[in-house]
């Protein structure tokens, strides 16, 4: 199998996801599956295939002029699930902690 | 075993667009929070950056001025990492493919100017902004505003050059001088316009391979990068004495406490899976514009600072304090033109940045109010032994605060300056007949007396005499009894 | 016929009905509500939100334009002002979007109205609507059956008569192949022809927003509408989006690819009886047959899964519960806020999905999974290219089987993605494709084909979908048929 429960674990954890203990087989047998199925890409000669880039080449860039886009604070924390004074809140970010 | 230490620095420096890196938003500094934000940099499902060419083109001038080879295709690519101030939870930069490589700072230090070479820069977003954790109700919370969030950095990487702290000010002091000189950047580190981290290892001198490094992060001064890495390592030197090894690790520099802190963090949290932004295409910089941005250069600093050494034969210092900044460099050369470089650089280094300084002017300020021309003509009656000195420095603050030629200023303060024999020899004479014991001595041979002499005539003249006249005069009037030699 | 049965009507006439001022705005809108929802929609379960008086506030806007007074259906990932986006994803549960998407944006312009969000997988990560945390959409066709997906909702919407044209999004076959399963038209165009800004990314360089019509005229009515430069999506075309306006000129002297090899096997009768009908179809019309091998599904499924779960896994990164959405509440620490946020408001399949994703991304894998899926990716736009030397475009199924039933393959992902086998390439190619309903089976399910047209192709794949929905008779080509939906037969 690709995936076995530690690397599970540490890209649950990359992912912030949890996978509940009794679900981690399941799940370790279901994405290796899949991995094994791209396996097949082994078989395709890439000689000469450079990896894809699919936005157009000509795409313009921005001209450094304000849009209509902004929002105020009002708008912008509108849909947020806590926020007070125009700002967001969450949990105490300690700065030496990576969250 | 003498150890020495390799510094190498990463610094952010914040371009002074008018809009962010990926959407229109103002750059601006000092708003509501969250009031200079859009789907965009507000990270909202569905938004999609679009980049700003005027940001792209201030890394092309830095790339350029810093001697880096352009690459004419760069890639955007997202760096993941999940942290309440980035609003996707993944940062837009560059990666294996960034737009400036190689190239080097040049940089004066003590021992005469050295160039630092540089491993990169590119162009990337800023995260928003969080704030101390406070109470709130029965529980401790963090404020977050992304205004910040989206304006345009590049990061500059140098490569592990450094072997003390004060090569690293001093490399941050050039480079804050040549971004304001390009116009990139305000460079106030203070208001994190420009933010540094720095990478510390020791080894044996002499050896070629690298220790175990460190990093640095949180160093928002110059004074704060030579102090936090000075404390770093002696940190690691005391690490190797008590025969510890020197784990790889990232701190934080608080710089209140001048302490150094170990930032946690969980085992493979450091895995940025970067990969080619898919919303953005290639980033291209075509020889064209290349070519365009490269003829609009300026002179650079170091080059300039040379120049203005031999044009204008000031000496090394002033060049470097004229050079800090080029309006001023503008001002002093427009004043200097046809004049006396040494007079001009005196009044300019010492008057004008003491005057800007106390009034809050920007040198654009002072130069609008004292165009060049003036000040030129002012620095030519100064030279012609027009004005005395201590006048001079009354008619400069006039200059500086109203209109008019130097005769109209004068006119108008009821200044008449004595220049003319005729209008100072009666004041010689005047002191002469009252000062028989120093003209005794000063024909004793005690010349030095005649410095004495020439302050009682100033004295008498109201300072409006002219040190040189006066001096000259008294010689002449003390001449039939020329003291021996 | 009356206002009331208007909901029959294509886009075409209706919007023409609504500029005359024979319907109104709002009957047009309501009609599909009044009559075919009533009957339907409780049952099929295809509309995740909607909302009278934000259909009557669209309304009263809607009179002019060549859309004005048409309801169209939007799947639940486009970003709309006035309905929730939601993605049918609990971690977005009740999020109002303060932005329109610009196609959503260039509808409203055309005089189009939003009628309500369209159900669908989760985040658009699914192959038959069941994924959805509002529950599954059934097919109309068979209640026992899934219409298809991602795009479900808009699929079967359009199907049973709500509205005349639908929005979805198809990052592997969400808009063909649900259109296949509920016998509707539905395009996915050349990728860069369609603004996604405003569409909840799922892989950014395969998502296109893609069009539901029961006809081939009402689809080249919408590309028009939409397509285009947007300045806010840098991943759109400069260039002006291809002339469709040909649809009706028919398919004299186009040759269409026949690679037979690819359902040799593993393809059910019907549907190969479906792509012989169609043959045969265009065929009468004047098309000619081209049989070539061509390059097996496989490997455009294994790369497919690589690149779009790599990137969903950056995409959905930003639902962390700080700025919107569901936040799971009693977290006293960021990452278990993180952690325990996504835990419990993502599904299983997007769970799964980004999953995959951060493995391929992940240190020491990159190279052998993401990077050789982006070369295998250049390989098989090769194999595009060079089919479409041969060919002006390619028939072939939409998907492999007629509609299953619910449940068939929830708990088989390889499975489900293996539905995707025939659509996938043209995402994956940036390549535009056409699913054209052929008729019905025996059984009363709606049979189709797909069309893969070269880049910009988008012209003759109109031209040869018109061309099978009026049974290959050049007489019948022109403007005036196939005004009115009436139920299929055997329903």
């Amino acid at each position: 199998m690709a995936i076995h429960r530690e690397e599970l674990i540490r890209i649950a954890e990359l992912a912030r996801l949890e996978v509940p203990e009794e679900d981690r087989d399941a799940m370790c047998r279901q994405l290796s599956e899949v991995l094994e199925f791209a396996e097949s890409l082994r078989r395709l000669d890439l000689e000469g295939c450079e990896p894809s880039v699919f936005a157009p080449a000509d795409s313009p860039l921005r001209d450094d002029r304000p849009d209509a886009r902004r929002l105020d604070a009002a708008r912008a924390t509108a849909g947020a699930p806590e926020s007070e004074d125009g700002f967001f809140l969450v949990p105490p970010i300690v700065e030496n902690l990576e969250p | 075993m003498a150890l020495e230490a390799v510094i190498g620095l990463e610094c952010h420096i914040q371009v002074a667009t008018r809009t962010k890196m990926f959407c229109g938003c103002p750059a601006e500094f000092g708003a509501a929070p969250n009031s200079n934000v859009c789907p965009v940099c507000l990270g909202l499902p569905g938004a999609l950056p679009v980049a700003n060419r005027a940001a792209v083109d201030a890394a092309l001038r830095l790339g350029l001025a810093l001697g880096c080879e352009i690459r004419e295709e760069s890639v955007f690519a997202r760096k993941n990492y999940f942290y309440p101030d980035m609003p996707k939870n993944y940062q837009i930069t560059q990666y294996d493919r960034p737009m400036c490589e190689g190239g080097a700072l040049p940089v004066a230090l003590a021992a005469g100017s050295r160039g630092f070479p540089l491993i990169r820069i590119h162009v990337e977003e800023d995260t928003g902004k969080s704030f101390h954790p406070e109470r709130h109700g029965d529980r401790r919370i963090s404020r977050v505003d992304f205004n910040r969030a989206g304006v345009p950095l590049l990061e500059l990487v140098t490569q592990p050059a450094f072997r003390d702290p004060a090569e690293c000010a001093a490399f941050l002091t050039a480079l804050r001088r040549l971004v304001r000189w390009l116009g990139i950047s305000d460079g106030e580190m203070e208001k994190g316009h420009l933010r540094c981290d720095a990478n510390v290892s020791l080894r044996p001198a002499g050896q070629s391979e690298l220790g175990t490094k460190t990093e640095i992060k949180n160093l928002n001064s110059i004074r704060g990068v030579e102090r936090g890495v000075t404390a770093e390592i002696a940190r690691q030197n005391l690490a190797r004495l008590s025969g510890e090894r020197i784990e790889q690790a990232t701190l934080l520099y608080d710089a209140d406490h001048d302490r150094l802190a170990v930032m946690r963090s969980k085992e493979h949290a450091h895995d940025y899976r970067y990969f080619p932004e898919p919303d953005l295409p290639r980033l291209r910089v075509e020889a064209a514009w290349r070519d365009e941005a490269r003829a609009a250069l300026p002179e650079l600093p170091w080059t300039r600072a040379a120049r203005l050494e031999r044009e204008y034969a000031v000496p090394a210092y002033d060049a470097q304090v004229l050079g800090e900044r080029r309006e001023l460099c503008d001002y002093f050369e427009d004043c200097a033109r046809g004049a006396d470089g040494k007079l001009a650089s005196n009044w300019i280094m010492t008057e004008v940045l003491r005057m800007t300084n106390e009034r809050g002017w920007s040198i654009d300020d002072w130069a609008r109010r004292v165009p060049p021309d003036r000040l030129r003509e002012f620095l030519a009656r100064v030279s012609a032994r027009d004005i005395p000195g201590p006048l001079a420095k009354q008619v400069f603050t006039w200059l500086a605060d109203e209109e008019g030629g130097v005769a109209e200023l004068l006119d108008r303060h009821r200044v008449r300056v004595q220049a003319s024999r005729d209008d100072l020899l009666p004041l010689v004479r005047e002191v002469l007949n009252q000062n028989p014991g120093p003209v005794a001595q000063y024909r004793g041979g005690k010349i030095a007396t005649l410095g004495f002499l020439v302050g009682q005539v100033m004295k008498k003249s109201a300072g409006q005499a002219v040190p040189q006249v006066v001096q000259d005069l008294l010689k002449a009037e003390l001449g039939g009894q020329r003291p021996p030699s | 016929m009356s206002a009331r049965e208007s909901w029959r009507y294509s886009a075409a006439r209706l919007s023409n009905e609504v500029r005359r001022g024979a319907v109104t705005a709002m009957e047009a809108v309501e009609s599909g509500w009044e009559g075919p929802a009533r009957e339907w929609e409780a049952r099929v379960h295809a509309v995740a939100h909607h909302d009278a008086a934000a259909r009557a506030a669209g309304s009263r806007a809607a009179v002019k334009g060549p859309l004005a007074g048409v309801p169209v259906l939007v799947k639940d990932n486009l970003c709309t002002t006035d309905y929730p986006t939601t993605c049918a994803s609990r971690i977005l549960a009740g999020w109002r979007s303060p932005y329109d998407a610009t196609v959503i944006e260039r509808l409203r312009r055309a005089g189009a109205v939003v009628t309500g969000k369209g159900n669908m997988d989760e985040f658009a990560m699914g192959s038959s609507t069941e994924f959805s945390c509002y529950g599954p959409t059934r097919n109309p066709y068979d209640l026992t059956r899934v219409p298809g997906g991602s795009s479900g909702g808009p699929a079967a919407a359009v199907a049973y008569g709500l509205c005349p044209v639908a929005l979805g999004s198809d990052t592997g076959g969400s808009v063909r192949q649900p259109a296949a399963f509920c016998g509707v038209f539905g395009l996915k165009p050349t990728y860069g022809r369609l603004s996604r800004y405003g569409l909840v990314a799922f892989g950014s360089s395969l998502d296109q927003v893609g069009i539901f019509a029961r006809h081939a005229g009402d689809v080249a009515l919408l590309f028009e509408t939409l397509g285009g430069a947007d300045p806010c999506d840098a991943t759109t075309r400069r260039t002006a989006a291809p002339d469709v306006s040909g649809w009706d000129r028919g398919v004299a002297g186009l040759t269409f690819g026949w690679p037979a090899n690819l359902w040799a096997e593993g393809v059910e009768r019907e549907i190969i009886e479906g792509l012989e009908d169609a043959a045969a179809r265009l065929e009468r019309a004047g098309a000619r047959r081209v049989t070539f091998d061509f390059m097996p599904g496989e490997f455009a499924v294994a790369t497919y899964y690589l690149v779009a779960t790599a990137e969903a896994s950056s995409n959905l990164a930003r639902f962390d519960g700080v700025r919107y959405g569901f936040r799971h509440d009693d977290s006293s620490d960021l990452r278990a806020l993180y952690t325990r946020t996504r835990t419990g408001g993502f599904g299983p399949e997007v769970k799964r999905r980004i999953l995959l994703g951060t493995y391929v991304l992940s240190a020491g894998y990159y190279d052998a999974y993401y990077l050789t899926a982006q070369r295998a990716r250049t390989r098989i736009r090769r194999e595009y290219d060079q089919a479409f030397e041969k060919c002006d475009f390619m028939l072939l199924p939409a998907a492999p089987t007629l509609p299953f039933r619910l449940g068939e393959k929830t708990e088989d992902p390889l499975a489900m993605y293996l539905s995707d086998i025939f659509t996938i390439g043209a995402n994956l190619a940036g390549t535009p494709g056409l699913t054209v309903p052929v008729g019905m089976t025996p059984e009363g399910l709606p049979r189709a084909v797909q069309l893969l047209g070269r880049e910009d192709g988008e012209p003759e794949l109109l031209r040869a979908g018109r061309a099978i929905e009026v049974g290959g008779e050049p007489a019948r080509l022109g403007r005036e048929t196939e005004r009115e939906f009436a139920w299929p037969s055997k329903r």
